[in-house]
């Protein structure tokens, strides 16, 4: 679960880590009077959306020529003006494709001056099965390009769950990013901060990019991107309030209700597939005969028939859809299950569109017994090749 | 020869009393007299647990005690979730030598810990968020349908539950059959690696290939081959098809499995794909193919 950059200083801020102080806005009424909050005499108005590259970023209604996605302002005026401007509006940035995502929400922040810019992040290193600073000198920038052209710039440090940060760890981490005075004393102040806020509201990524060294020596968290564990979120009613739906397709919160794991993608084969390998090798399969898919959908094992009925649902309901591919290997699962699911749904919400179905596994006949006796114009597909083929086919007719 | 389990395993089930360690437990004793021995609950020891068939089993209020009175060597954890590592940890205290969680949706945090205990002890995890694992005719811990499997000489590992089926199916279908059957799970952090299965089907005579199924996210496969290119410098290789799931899956987007994803450019298909080609695995396009792929493999 991801949330926004003023939620996640916020809640950086409750642990003691030093951030700016700023004002979250919803409308560009409310601009001027967050402005006047802060000391000035510099602000930055910042897009608040769930996706990186906003400096970068141009908005759709503005051209290409127009300013970016965060913005200096050297006024309570130019706030205004910039928040006028930039509020309801759509920003395109590497991270968001084409589409771009509308900003609903501002942040103006107080200004800083800046001496370096810096790279900080925590995450969990599977390979170590820790949580694991990564950081580098060369922050402010894109850091997968720092990594791509100067990988012996990122140095990683694995943190012992059992012990927590050592003191060997903040040498490490101190003397990489050169800090030095009160800087480092910061450094050692802040990384424990980071540390145990990870920790404790079981983030997944904590990402500090930049963390800055100011002019005066201090340091401070510049920007903040904070992503959490979703499968830790029942222990964490606070956090679960910070969700942002507006964020998120509306297929997928509809999914997320049902506890379906959905991904909505850009193509026109949906899936329904029982396991989150098979549901992957089933959107590579539709590729590699030469269609694209329109959702990743895991059904998972235990799923009864009104959860296969309401995935069913989801997937019909894209107007993208074209032609719908049902892949099921039953373990857990019963393909009778499904076959009811499938029946249920296309009995309530009708079928527009062509459907293959391939089941295999636990109660195989009795599922093909149903889909054959339901009347509905249901291809069978004897194996997942042989599936993707006719799915294929049966929308290039 | 088998790896991990055989029919002398005997198996706890801690959660044996929900409705998905009950139904599992009614088709692990279905399937060839697999020996599972108890189950635990810390308030109903000492009571009995009966299945669908009448089946009977003991319950004790705690793994150790289980251990003690049945000799028992393995345990399988269907605990849910916000329960589910201090099961492991308990099992991980009575020393079980083998702990096999199916929960799905652990948190990270908890699994950290979990591994950081792990580390400490003679135990091995496989899982979580995993099917389990089978050798067949012989014992079947786990959510795996026994009906598909069929003895014989593939040594099968992979991260995803339903595409072991599919390798199951495929190669029974082609009349290989299977040594066992591991599936090490969908998280990020877990127990036993690529590495640690393959190194156990390098050194058992009974397996004479093997498929190994990955998907995008993190870099176990590509640890995995260079593993495998070491020790067929050593002189050890055997015939090895493979399949990687999440081509199409778009970047920063987590596709079902926790640890399925692209993160920060790394964790793609390609990558791995490439890392296991160079170590001579036949990778299939298609999941469809792997007992054909596989077959190939062993012409040569």
């Amino acid at each position: 679960m991801n949330i926004h950059e003023y939620q996640a200083k916020a809640l950086l801020k409750k642990y003691g880590a030093p951030v700016a102080e700023g004002v979250p806005i919803f409308s560009a009424d409310e601009a001027e009077a967050a402005a006047k909050q802060l000391p000035g005499p510099l602000y930055v108005v910042k897009s608040q959306i769930h996706a990186g590259g906003r400096g970068k970023g141009k908005f759709t209604e503005l051209g290409p020529d127009s300013k970016g996605g965060v913005r200096l302002a050297k006024s309570i005026e130019e706030v205004v003006s910039h928040a006028k401007e930039m509020l309801g509006n759509t920003l395109v940035t590497k991270q968001t494709g084409d589409a771009g995502k509308q900003v609903n929400r501002l942040y103006i922040e107080d200004g800083a001056d800046i001496d370096r810019e810096l790279y900080l992040s925590i995450l969990i290193d599977r390979t170590v099965g820790r949580p694991a600073f990564v950081v580098s000198t060369e922050g402010g920038m894109d850091i997968e390009a720092v990594a791509h052209d100067t990988p012996e710039k990122i140095i990683t440090v694995a943190v012992d769950p059992e012990t927590g940060l050592t003191q060997s760890d903040l040498d490490t981490l101190t003397s990489t990013l050169k800090l030095e005075g009160e800087a480092k004393a910061d450094g050692e102040k802040l990384f424990p901060i980071l540390y145990k806020a990870f920790v404790e509201t079981d983030m997944a990524l904590l990402e500090v990019n930049p963390l800055i060294v100011m002019t005066d020596g201090h340091l401070r968290v510049l920007d903040a991107k904070v992503s959490f564990d979703g499968n830790a979120m029942f222990r964490h009613d606070d956090i679960k309030e910070l969700r942002d739906e507006t964020e998120e397709d509306a297929k997928e919160i509809e999914a997320s209700k049902w506890d379906l794991a959905y991904v909505a993608l850009d193509g026109n084969i949906g899936c329904m597939v029982n396991g989150a390998g098979l549901a992957m090798a089933t959107m590579d399969i539709i590729k590699l005969y030469g269609k694209e898919p329109a959702n990743f959908c895991d059904v998972g094992g235990g799923a009864g028939k009104e959860k296969v009925a309401a995935a069913f649902k989801i997937i019909t309901a894209d107007p993208k859809v074209e032609g719908i591919l049902v892949n099921i290997f039953g373990g857990i699962m019963k393909c009778d299950v499904i076959a009811e699911g499938v029946v249920a749904a296309v009995q309530e919400v009708g079928l527009k569109v062509p459907l293959v179905v391939r089941l295999e596994g636990t109660n195989v006949d009795l599922g093909k017994k149903i889909l054959n006796e339901s009347g509905l114009a249901i291809t069978a597909a004897d194996d997942l090749d042989d599936a993707a083929k006719k799915i294929v086919a049966a929308i290039q007719a | 020869m088998s790896i991990l389990i055989d029919k002398n395993t005997k198996v706890l089930v801690q959660g044996l009393t929900g409705k998905t360690g009950t139904f599992h437990t009614e088709q692990a004793l279905a399937y060839h007299g697999t020996q599972m021995v108890g189950g635990i609950h810390p308030k109903k020891g000492g009571e009995n647990w009966t299945g669908a068939k009448g089946e009977t089993l003991p319950i004790f209020a705690s793994v150790a005690e289980g251990r003690e009175q049945t000799g028992a060597t393995a345990s399988v954890v269907y605990v849910p979730p916000a329960g589910a590592a201090a099961a492991i940890i308990e099992a991980i205290e009575a020393e079980m030598e083998l702990i096999v969680c199916i929960t799905e949706g652990i948190p990270v945090m908890d699994m950290v810990k979990v591994k950081a205990r792990l580390e400490k002890s003679k135990s091995r995890l496989i899982g979580p968020n995993c099917p389990g694992l089978v050798t067949p005719d012989e014992c079947k811990i786990g959510i795996m349908p026994g009906s598909i499997f069929r003895k014989g000489s593939v040594g099968v590992v992979s991260r995803s539950g339903t595409l072991t089926y599919e390798a199951v199916f495929q190669t029974s279908n082609a009349g290989l059959g299977q040594s066992t059957a591991v599936g090490i799970g969908g998280d990020p952090v877990k127990g036993t690696e690529f590495i640690d299965v393959l190194e156990m089907f390098l050194a058992d005579d009974e397996t004479k290939s093997i498929i190994m199924i990955g998907e995008i996210g993190g870099s176990a496969e590509e640890d995995a081959a260079q593993f495998l290119r070491d020790e067929a410098k050593r002189g050890r290789s055997k015939p090895m098809a493979g399949f990687i799931a999440g081509r199409t899956a778009p970047a920063g987007r987590t596709m079902g499995h926790a640890g399925a994803v692209i993160s920060g450019g790394k964790g793609g298909a390609e990558d791995k794909i490439a890392a296991m080609e160079a170590a001579g695995i036949r990778v299939s396009p298609s999941p469809a193919r792997l007992g054909t792929t596989l077959v190939e493999a062993l012409k040569g």
